[in-house]
């Protein structure tokens, strides 16, 4: 955890309550997760309510209240890629992490995660690792693609 | 402050303008239906026990009284057979969550409406999310040591440890107020208390 970092966020958005839900997605983008320590420390900086921080940071799904693995890897499971098999990719991507959906491995490299139409069916199956799209992949390329994140 | 002159179940009402529609039944002694409202809480509309009918320039729609603020030449109906059969099922919906509601109120507007307590799946929760506990515990308290957390079908009132552990034993105003059981805000607190790093969020379940 990087707490310079955070510090300086904190710091740049001290007392301004409206900034809440910035300043936590800035430190979710840091940090990939938001400590419970940070959210009293968010709290107390920002001069808002625990209550509110707790309630604004469990509404969306873009922050994360346990670890995140290094490498976010998002496979799509909307209409377009179901069809074309992102099921079976899927199934693969778990037997080779070992995680479920929403879950991160105990080395922490990986966190799994199904996410809906990213917007580019033509290329289905997709997979999102760390950020990089992965189009039309195949049960047996994706150990392939995984190899290459350490 | 002028005076607004509104009609509620054919009666002439006079009220102040800022009022709500459901202020303005409960000072002329027209009962409605509330779960979620007390009278020094702004009011949240989430019951939506309160819809009442309202016309206004010859429509009608339906409004939650407790947020519905008074305009001038406002008809309003309060028991006409759609509220009634849409707080029929308002209750059943609720009783799904909390059938054994000791809370007086609930019951006894089950048995006024003729809600069946048994119409719907029950998924015993005994919360019914008014949010009596979160709202009286932030503004007239000031700690907020109770808060909502997660949404849609996970969404729950959850004690933050850090705070209920030095307020809420001293404190333990809010659990009369809810409508459904007196004991539910001392379960979610003592697990508050006893599991303070029980993570959240959606994955937690």
């Amino acid at each position: 955890m990087n707490n310079d970092k955070i510090e300086q966020i904190l710091n740049e958005h001290q007392g301004q309550a409206g900034a809440l839900i910035k300043v936590l997605m800035e430190i979710q983008e840091e940090n990939k997760w938001l400590p419970r320590e940070v959210l009293v420390q968010v709290s107390e900086k920002l001069e808002v309510p625990l209550s509110r921080v707790l309630r604004i940071a469990t509404i969306y799904k873009t922050f994360s209240l346990t670890p995140k693995g290094r490498y976010q890897v998002n496979i799509c499971t909307g209409t377009a890629c179901q069809v074309r098999g992102s099921q079976q990719v899927l199934e693969e991507v778990q037997k080779l992490t070992g995680i479920k959906p929403g879950e991160t491995d105990p080395d922490m490299k990986f966190s799994l995660e199904t996410v809906n139409c990213q917007g580019c069916c033509s290329l289905g199956p997709l997979v999102e690792i760390d950020g990089k799209t992965h189009g039309k992949t195949a049960p047996a390329e994706i150990a392939d693609a995984l190899k290459k994140y350490e | 402050m002028s005076e607004i002159i509104i009609q509620i179940d054919g009666r002439e009402i006079a009220a102040d303008e800022g009022m709500t529609v459901l202020e303005a039944a409960q000072k002329a002694g027209i009962s409605i239906p509330t779960l979620c409202y007390l009278e020094t809480l702004e009011p949240y509309g989430a019951c939506r026990l309160c819809s009442v009918e309202v016309e206004v320039r010859g429509r009608t729609n339906l409004v939650a009284a407790c947020l519905y603020p008074v305009e001038k030449d406002l008809i309003v109906r309060t028991r006409t057979e759609k509220v009634d059969r849409i707080r029929k099922v308002i209750l059943e919906l609720l009783l799904a969550h909390a059938p054994e509601a000791r809370g007086l109120k609930m019951q006894e507007y089950a048995e006024e409406y003729g809600a069946d307590k048994n119409r719907y799946e029950k998924e015993p929760s005994f919360c019914i999310q008014c949010g009596l506990c979160v709202r009286y515990c932030a503004e007239i308290k000031k700690k907020s040591a109770i808060c909502f957390v997660n949404k849609g079908p996970s969404r729950e009132i959850q004690f933050i440890p850090e705070i209920a552990s030095k307020e809420c034993w001293n404190c333990t105003e809010c659990f009369p107020l809810c409508p459904t059981e007196y004991l539910q805000g001392v379960f979610v607190l003592t697990k508050a208390l006893a599991f303070p790093s029980t993570p959240m969020g959606p994955s937690a379940e």
